[in-house]
C-alpha cells in the first residue's frame, strides 16, 4: 500500500514532493476500479484531436530544425504554455492537492520551492541558452570544447535523467489509469507508449509542442472550475473555507503551521538547490528554450510560463483545502463509508473525489482525462529530449563528426524514438511492482549535479577547459547517483540494508560542489595548448551569449 | 559570424554599458530572489511557529499563507519588471551594437 502511495506520487514532476508521502499519512490502494466510460470517452477525444495535429505537424516536419524544435518558430506565449503543461503533471494536479489535504499548509511550501526555480532561470540563463543553442543543450556547453568528448558526456548524463525519469512516469501512468480509467495495467502502459512513438516520429516537436498545449489548457481549466465550483460553497470567503477546515481536520489548528516535513535544515536546502537548479539541468525544458525565435520570445516564455505555474498552485492549495470539508467529511468517498478512514482509489484521489463532488460525473471523467493527457505529454517531451541527445548528439557530431545528412539524421532520431518507446514500456512493466519514487529523484539530483554545474560554467566561465567540464560532469553524474543509492530510499528501502551509507535523502547540496569542485581543479590545472585556445575561443562566444548575434534563426515555413 | 565582427562589438563601448547595466540588474533580481526564497526556508526550518501566527487577531489567514502568497505574486512580477525591461531597453542596445559592428564591416 504505502508502495502504491509512492508510486502515485511519483508519477511526475517532482521528486521530492513524491519522496516525502513515502511513509506519510495517505495510502493507496491497488485495485482495478470499475470502468470509467466518461473518462475513457473524453481521452479519446483528446487522442483524435492530437492525432489530427499530429497529422497536421507532419507535413510541417522536414528538416532536423523542424524535428527537434519546430523550426524555432512556437511563439512566447504559446512555449509559455507549453512549459507550465511540462512542468504542471499529473503529480502536481494530484499529489500535491493531496498534500495540501492531508498536511495543510506544508503543501503550500512545497509549491512555493517548486516555483521558485523559475524566476532565477530567467534572471541567469534564458537569454543566454537561446543565444548559444540550437537543438539540445550540448550545443552549449561543447561550444567551444571538444565536440566528441564533451557531447558524449552530455548525451550520458542526458540519457540517464531521461531514462529514470520515464520510468517514473510509466510507472505512475500504469497505476494511475488502472485507478481512473479501470484499465489493466499492461494495457495502459502499451497505450502510453505507443501513443508517445506515433506523436514523437510524425510530428516532432511540433506535435509535442502542440500537445503540451492543449494539455495545458485543459488543465488550467479543469483545475479552475473545480476549484471555482468547491470555493463557492464556502461563499468564496477564506476565512469560512479555514474556520471550517481546521475545525474537523484531525491536525486542527496546526494545519496551517509547517509540520515536519522541511524541519531538517540539510534537507530543506538540499531539497530547495535540487529543485531549483535541477529544473535548470533537465533536457526536455532546456530543449523548450530553442523553439522559440529569439531571446525576447524566451524571455516572455519564462513570463507567461512563471505565470500560469503560480497561478495553478494557488488554485491547488484552493482544491486541498475544499477537500478536507467537501471529500473528507463525506463517507461517500471514503471505504466502507468510514469517514476518517481510507480514501477510496487511495490518498492521491481527492482531486478526483472533489471533481465528482462538485461536478458529478461528467467533470470527474473530464479530470481523469486531463491526467492521462498529462502524462502523455510530458512522457512525449522526455522522448523527444532523449532521441535528439542519441540523433543530434552522439550519431550526428559524435560518430559522424558533423558529415550526417539532415535526412539520416531525422531517420536516426525517429528510430531512437521508438527504441525509447520500447525501452519505456518494457521498463514500465519490469518496475511495476518496484519501489520507484527515488527515481524521479535520481533525475533531479542527477539533472542538478551532472548537467547544470557544466551548463552554467561554460557559459559564464571563461577559464571552463574540455578536461574540467568532463570532471565536472562525470564526477557529477557519479556522485549523485551514489548518494541516492546509498541514502535510506535505495540501500534500505530497496536494498534492504539495515542503516543507510548517506544520512540525508537529497543529494544536491552534496553532489553540486563536487561537480563544480572538480571543473574548476582540473580546468585550472589544465596547462594543454587545447586548454589555452578554448579559453581564447570564450570572448567570442560570449559577445554572442550576450547579443545573439550569429545565434540560430528561426526558419521561415 | 565572423571572429573580426564580434572583436568589433567587444571594442564597442556600448558592448559593454550592456554588460554591465543588464548583468547588474539580472544579479540584483537573482539575489532578492535567492534571499527572500531560503530565508523563508530558514524560518520553516528554525522558527515554524512564526508563520502560523494568524496576521490580524480573529483572523484565519496566518502570517506564512499572506508571506508565501506574497512571494508567489512578488516573484512574478520581478520576472515581469526583467522581461519588460530587457526586451526593450536592453534589446534597443543589443541592436544598436550589431549594427554599429555591421556598419563598419562595409
Amino acid at each position: 500500500m504505502r508502495r502504491l502511495t509512492q508510486l502515485g506520487t511519483a508519477l511526475g514532476f517532482f521528486a521530492v514532493a513524491a519522496m516525502a508521502f513515502a511513509g506519510g499519512p495517505l495510502e493507496g490502494v491497488t485495485e482495478k476500479q470499475a470502468t470509467n466510460w466518461h473518462a475513457i470517452i473524453m481521452f479519446c477525444l483528446f487522442v483524435m484531436m492530437t492525432m489530427g495535429i499530429t497529422y497536421w505537424a507532419s507535413s510541417r516536419t522536414k528538416s532536423t530544425a523542424d524535428f527537434y524544435t519546430a523550426g524555432g518558430g512556437i511563439t512566447g506565449f504559446q512555449n509559455g504554455l507549453a512549459i507550465a503543461g511540462d512542468y504542471m503533471s499529473a503529480a502536481t494536479l494530484l499529489g500535491l492537492t493531496a498534500m495540501v489535504y492531508g498536511q495543510g499548509y506544508d503543501g503550500y511550501i512545497y509549491m512555493l520551492a517548486f516555483f521558485a526555480g523559475w524566476p532565477i532561470i530567467l534572471f541567469l540563463m534564458a537569454e543566454r541558452l537561446r543565444n548559444l543553442g540550437k537543438f539540445t543543450f550540448s550545443d552549449i556547453t561543447a561550444y567551444r570544447l571538444d565536440q566528441g568528448k564533451v557531447r558524449t558526456m552530455a548525451a550520458i548524463s542526458s540519457l540517464t535523467v531521461v531514462c529514470f525519469y520515464l520510468i517514473a512516469q510509466m510507472v505512475g501512468a500504469g497505476q494511475l489509469i488502472k485507478l481512473l480509467f479501470g484499465l489493466e495495467y499492461n494495457v495502459a502502459i502499451f497505450a502510453v507508449g505507443i501513443l508517445m512513438m506515433v506523436y514523437v516520429t510524425f510530428g516532432g516537436m511540433v506535435a509535442t509542442t502542440w500537445v503540451q498545449i492543449i494539455k495545458a489548457c485543459m488543465l488550467l481549466c479543469g483545475g479552475t472550475l473545480v476549484m471555482f465550483l468547491a470555493f463557492s460553497q464556502f461563499g468564496f470567503s477564506f476565512q469560512t473555507l479555514l474556520e471550517k477546515a481546521t475545525a474537523v481536520h484531525k491536525l486542527g489548528p496546526k494545519l496551517m503551521y509547517p509540520g515536519s516535513l522541511l524541519a531538517d535544515p540539510v534537507t530543506a536546502i538540499s531539497l530547495g538547490l535540487g529543485l531549483m537548479f535541477g529544473t535548470a539541468g533537465l533536457p526536455h525544458i532546456l530543449m523548450r528554450f530553442f523553439t522559440v525565435t529569439d531571446a525576447k520570445e524566451a524571455r516572455k516564455s519564462v513570463l507567461y510560463a512563471s505565470g500560469f505555474v503560480a497561478y495553478f498552485f494557488n488554485v491547488i492549495f484552493l482544491m486541498g483545502l475544499c477537500g478536507i470539508i467537501i471529500v473528507g467529511q463525506n463517507p461517500e468517498f471514503f471505504e466502507g463509508g468510514v469517514l476518517g478512514g481510507k480514501l477510496i482509489g487511495g490518498g492521491n484521489m481527492v482531486a478526483m473525489h472533489l471533481s465528482k463532488a462538485v461536478g458529478g460525473d461528467m467533470l470527474l471523467g473530464f479530470l481523469a482525462a486531463v491526467a492521462f493527457a498529462t502524462i502523455l505529454a510530458v512522457v512525449s517531451g522526455l522522448a523527444l529530449a532523449g532521441a535528439s541527445a542519441i540523433s543530434h548528439d552522439l550519431y550526428a557530431r559524435v560518430i559522424k563528426k558533423g558529415t550526417a545528412t539532415e535526412t539520416a539524421e531525422i531517420r536516426v532520431s525517429k528510430i531512437a524514438t521508438i527504441c525509447l518507446g520500447f525501452v519505456a514500456i518494457i521498463l514500465g512493466i519490469l518496475f511495476e511492482k518496484q519501489n520507484i519514487a527515488f527515481m524521479v529523484g535520481l533525475a533531479f539530483g542527477v539533472a542538478a549535479a551532472a548537467n547544470f554545474p557544466v551548463l552554467i560554467l561554460s557559459m559564464y566561465w571563461k577559464g571552463l577547459t574540455t578536461r574540467g567540464a568532463l570532471f565536472g560532469g562525470y564526477g557529477g553524474l557519479v556522485s549523485a547517483v551514489l548518494f541516492v543509492l546509498f541514502s535510506k530510499s535505495v540501500w534500505v528501502d530497496v536494498l534492504h540494508n539495515a542503516a543507510p551509507l548517506f544520512p540525508y535523502t537529497q543529494p544536491a547540496l552534496f553532489a553540486m560542489p563536487i561537480a563544480f569542485l572538480l571543473a574548476y581543479i582540473f580546468s585550472k590545472t589544465d596547462s594543454s595548448v587545447r586548454a589555452g585556445l578554448e579559453i581564447e575561443a570564450f570572448e567570442d562566444q560570449y559577445v554572442r551569449a550576450q547579443t545573439g548575434y550569429g545565434a540560430a534563426s528561426a526558419s521561415n515555413h | 559570424m565572423s571572429s573580426a565582427m564580434y572583436e568589433r562589438m567587444r571594442a564597442n563601448p556600448k558592448f559593454q554599458e550592456l554588460v554591465t547595466r543588464r548583468g547588474r540588474f539580472a544579479w540584483t533580481l537573482a539575489i532578492v530572489v535567492l534571499t527572500m526564497f531560503y530565508g523563508f526556508v530558514m524560518v520553516v526550518a528554525f522558527n515554524p511557529t512564526a508563520l502560523g501566527q494568524p496576521v490580524a487577531e480573529g483572523s484565519m489567514l496566518t502570517v506564512g499563507v499572506a508571506v508565501e502568497l506574497f512571494m508567489f505574486i512578488f516573484f512574478w512580477s520581478l520576472t515581469a519588471v526583467y522581461v519588460k525591461r530587457a526586451n526593450s531597453e536592453f534589446d534597443a542596445l543589443t541592436q544598436e551594437v550589431v549594427k554599429e559592428a555591421w556598419k563598419e564591416n562595409k
